[in-house]
């Protein structure tokens, strides 16, 4: 994807050349990740991409997208219109400023003498793939914010579960949680897998307009989520919370009912997707039928296994559902703080902590 | 910067290939004085180890993880993974469950093709990059009147080709619409895209009424109507490039060695047993089948299974050639292969690449046909699609799709503004990159057709006041099951294996590992290196604005999803032996 102005045929001949300063945002997806994050963004709304890239909305910045999923630009190292170059421009700072959009978890590539578990473009130096740790050293200081986008990023996620062979985690751990970018901004993470294509993109907006200077410092909680968007629990935001409310629980799947005793984390994960639906207010979770395994949260997959069995603390807080007030909303607080922390296996070391055997 | 007359190879590489999903290198050396390409590896630079974190879990959560394979077509694997688990719980899913899914699906290939081919593929194609490229094929484009203006509405192909423009071009912009409203579809059946929420063995959790089909229904009709226009414009657009560009035939050519692992069930037959697999899986609405120089070799699911072989070569593994089979004979009492991949053992040993030893991460796929070890690909999933069901003559959809032996026909009932419509695709002359395109455009028609289907058995379903969408199973102690279906490019199995009730072996292989391969024990390089190699030229850059579009051309056909390699890893294809260019040698890097 590139700018209005790089898509115009004639791009130094585009009248908006001269407002203000460029926002270059650079997108690696060379974690280890699916893309999802990526896709995720294409399906938003509110606002689009495309809103963003020309500036549809007023106040934005002039924004330049490095994005590999739809740029135009796509041609060798050694011809014209080479993508990865942006990168190395960055590297050399010489784009200034920039946000740096990490999607994938980072694995750990020094637990082993050699090879790479993940590259994105090559080291000019090497000739060896650049791997996306080295990419985070270089650009990281550079950057006036770091975005970890999807669960991989943010906490790890899939790739980081146990028994995985790379060491993945996820950007805090990498950079540490106490990062601060040269700008004093936080690490800043929209987890979800992938993440509500609106969250994402309206994060990115508030982003561009901090950046800009016309919004202050984006709020964010323990875990550098945006507070307005992962504030409440999937329940609270549930329309089948009123069945929760008269103790009418689903005992299969397809009925219309609570899906607690079938697997659903909601009254512990913070999310507002049943609130919001997947797209345009269409689908969702536990809203349509399916149980919330927890994917925003930091401790996800692994503390939420096997994800279709009842959640160890639902028989409490479902027997008591008749019941209001602190008790509950103490077991749960109890419950979501363990949730909330990530399993001690995710950080840098040259030591393989999953509980796989290594082979090499 | 400027190259001897005598040789003019010279190497060009791409690293990342964009408007893909994933990260994809393209490593080439191009002879510029032959304009062909001589030769190509393609690298890919992710490994994550499905196959080995997923060992000694609980198998009902194989299908939330193995979602997690790919970002634009997940629920490709939860589906598939969700067939391999009623396979291996012996559970059959209501039938409205099993419409459910079809709708779903359905609607991810809607989605699907419908982005990659006017949002990725497209800007090959659009007004900018072929004035870049070819400014004279653009000329004659504006020259050149649309033979199917009147379906599409664009007078000239340049007119098309403008509407193609990234962000600018209306149709573009249009088509990223669409690909929201397919979405919302596909959430509607599925609750979230693209890693569904509401799939489970045993059927579905989405709630069906009535609501739930006519939301569905209002917004699919739509969406017959756009490809009312879509399939004669992309006609128009691709024939042109015959017509202006004299060869380009050849461009992204290989042999015809297409394989599809069939798709969509049919509830009435499927019964998830594997003793029974040939017989339902003859009765896919999409329909199996392996393809060799036009021939149907089979379409049988149990010689598809059986045929499977995951060869090593050049990968960053240590061969399992003597370990434990997990699987010594199938339901039926066929011997299982040690390179199958129920008995495939993943053990990774990441390396410094070297050429002439590993360079991959990537194992190669191939299918065994008795004889050889073929390299079999998918062509992005629709052209092998299309071509397994139009020769099997095994599919009629409600009068909506129908196989004839030789083509596959396309009936579209009367939309708002527009009359009934057919399209008939006929089998091409070649497999190249231009034919993989139109069969994408084809195929979405295809599914908007049967989807239309689906609906009305659904809703008879509801009608009936048989609501049910899944059905209560129990994971047993062991077990060895497959499921297959078509990933949005091309075949996916997903195989299992379970042991004292817990994950002992599962192996997804999806259309990426076939398609992006490397070269295998035998030598033989994989679809992508194949395809490109022996590409010819037509851009007219010199090789220093040279922006390769040809190669693109034939590299995105295949439509590559790179997060689907799973264990794929092929370095960055530097080729060890240096080209005696003089003056070139500012070009090799």
């Amino acid at each position: 994807m590139t700018t209005a102005t790089e898509a115009a045929p004639q791009p130094a001949a585009a009248p908006e050349q001269d407002e203000g300063p460029l926002v270059h945002i650079l997108w690696m997806n060379g974690g280890l990740g699916c893309d999802g994050d990526s896709v995720a963004l294409t399906a938003a709304t509110q606002p689009s991409i495309e809103e963003i890239a020309l500036g549809a909305l007023p106040g934005l910045p002039r924004v330049a997208v490095h994005w590999p999923l739809i740029d135009y630009e796509c041609g060798p190292e050694q011809g014209a219109d080479n993508f990865i170059e942006w990168w190395h421009k960055a590297d050399r700072g010489e784009l200034e400023p920039f946000v740096l959009v990490v999607e994938g978890s980072i694995p750990n590539e020094a637990i082993k003498s050699e090879g790479y578990w993940c590259g994105f473009g090559n080291n000019p130096e090497t000739g060896q793939p650049m791997t996306t740790s080295e990419w985070l050293d270089r650009l990281a200081p550079k950057a006036t914010c770091v975005l970890a986008v999807g669960t991989c990023a943010t906490y790890g996620g899939i790739h980081a579960m146990a028994g995985n062979p790379t060491g993945a985690m996820g950007v805090p751990d990498y950079l540490g949680w106490d990062w601060r970018s040269k700008a004093g901004l936080p690490i800043v993470c929209v987890p979800g897998c992938p993440t509500h294509p609106d969250n994402l993109s309206e994060t990115i907006l508030y982003l561009l307009y901090q950046v800009a200077g016309q919004a202050p410092m984006i709020p964010l909680d323990e875990a550098l989520r945006p507070t307005w968007l992962f504030g409440a629990t999937v329940h609270e935001g549930c329309d089948r919370a009123g069945y929760y409310e008269q103790g009418e629980f689903a005992k299969e799947y397809g009925s219309p009912k609570c899906l607690v005793k079938l697997g659903c984390w909601g009254p512990v994960v913070k999310c507002n997707v049943p609130k919001r639906g997947w797209i345009n207010g269409v689908g969702g979770c536990p809203n349509v039928g399916g149980i919330c395994i927890a994917c925003t949260m930091p401790g996800f997959p692994d503390k939420f296994m096997p994800f279709m069995d009842e959640p160890p603390g639902a028989r409490v807080s479902t027997t008591a559902s008749g019941l209001y007030g602190s008790v509950i909303r103490t077991l749960r607080h109890v419950t979501a703080k363990t949730l909330d922390h990530e399993p001690k296996w995710r950080k840098k070391g040259p030591e393989l902590l999953t509980g796989y055997h290594k082979t090499w | 910067m400027t190259t001897a007359q005598d040789s003019r190879i010279v190497e060009m590489n791409w690293d990342p290939v964009t408007r893909i999903v994933g990260s994809l290198g393209i490593y080439t050396k191009i002879d510029f004085a032959q304009k062909r390409v001589v030769e190509c590896h393609s690298t890919s630079s992710i490994f994550r180890g499905y196959s080995i974190f997923m060992r000694g879990k609980d198998p009902r959560d194989a299908h939330f993880i193995t979602s997690r394979i790919c970002g634009i077509c997940g629920d490709n694997h939860a589906t598939c993974s969700v067939y391999c688990q009623n396979m291996a719980y012996g559970v059959r899913p209501p039938h409205l469950g099993e419409w459910i899914i079809n709708l779903g699906e359905a609607a991810e290939y809607m989605f699907d093709h419908n982005i990659f081919q006017e949002n990725l593929v497209g800007v090959d194609y659009c007004a900018r990059m072929v004035g870049e490229t070819n400014p004279g094929v653009l000329e004659q484009a504006n020259r050149t009147e649309s033979p199917h203006a009147a379906e599409h509405g664009y007078r000239t192909i340049g007119d098309i080709m403008r509407a193609l423009n990234p962000l600018e071009g209306d149709f573009y912009k249009e088509a990223l619409q669409v690909s929201r409203m397919t979405r919302e579809m596909f959430c509607l059946m599925e609750g979230r895209h693209v890693h569904p929420s509401t799939l489970y063995p045993g059927g579905v959790g989405t709630v069906a009424t009535v609501q739930l089909f006519t939301d569905y229904l209002t917004r699919l009709m739509r969406y017959v109507e756009f490809m009312k226009r879509v399939v004669p414009l992309h006609d128009d657009l691709f024939d042109f490039f015959y017509e202006a560009l004299p060869g380009y035939e050849e461009v992204g050519r290989r042999r015809v060695q297409l394989i599809c692992w069939g798709s969509l069930n049919d509830p009435e037959y499927c019964d998830f047993d594997y003793r029974n697999m040939e017989n339902w899986g003859r009765k896919m609405f999409v329909s199996p089948g392996v393809v060799v120089d036009g021939k149907l070799v089979t379409n049988n699911l149990v010689d598809i299974n059986l045929g499977i072989r995951i060869l090593l070569g050049h990968s960053f593994y240590e061969d399992w050639e003597g370990m434990d089979k997990f699987v010594t004979q199938d339901a039926l009492g066929n011997p299982v292969d040690a390179r199958h991949p129920w008995n495939q053992h993943t053990i990774p040993r990441p390396a410094k690449r070297d050429f002439d030893d590993k360079y991959s991460w990537t194992m190669s796929p191939r299918w065994f046909d008795g004889t050889d070890y073929l390299a079999c690909d998918t062509g992005g999933g629709p052209i092998a699609r299309l071509w397994a069901t139009a020769l099997g003559g095994l599919v009629d959809i409600g009068g909506y799709v129908r196989s004839t032996g030789h083509s596959v026909q396309i009936n579209l009932p009367r939309t708002m503004s527009r009359p009934a419509a057919s399209f008939e695709w006929k089998i091409p002359q070649w497999s190249n990159a231009i034919e993989r395109n139109r069969a994408r455009t084809y195929f979405q028609a295809y599914c908007a057709a049967a989807a239309l289907y689906f609906v009305e058995r659904a809703l008879a379903e509801v009608r009936a006041g048989r609501t049910k969408t899944w059905e209560p199973f129990t994971v047993p102690e062991n077990a060895e099951s497959v499921g297959f279906t078509e990933a949005v490019r091309g075949v996916l199995s997903h195989h299992m294996v379970i042991r004292d009730g817990k994950i002992a072996n599962y192996h997804p292989y999806p259309p990426t590992p076939w398609n992006g391969s490397a070269r295998d024990v035998y030598g033989t390089p994989g679809p992508y290196e194949d395809a490109v190699q022996n590409t010819p030229i037509f851009e007219e850059n010199p090789p220093e604005n040279f922006k390769g579009i040809d190669i693109m051309r034939a590299v995105r056909s295949f439509d590559p999803c790179l997060p689907c390699g799973v264990h794929m890893y092929l370095g960055d294809g530097r080729v060890v032996e240096r080209m005696h260019t003089p003056g070139a040698a500012g070009l090799i890097s």
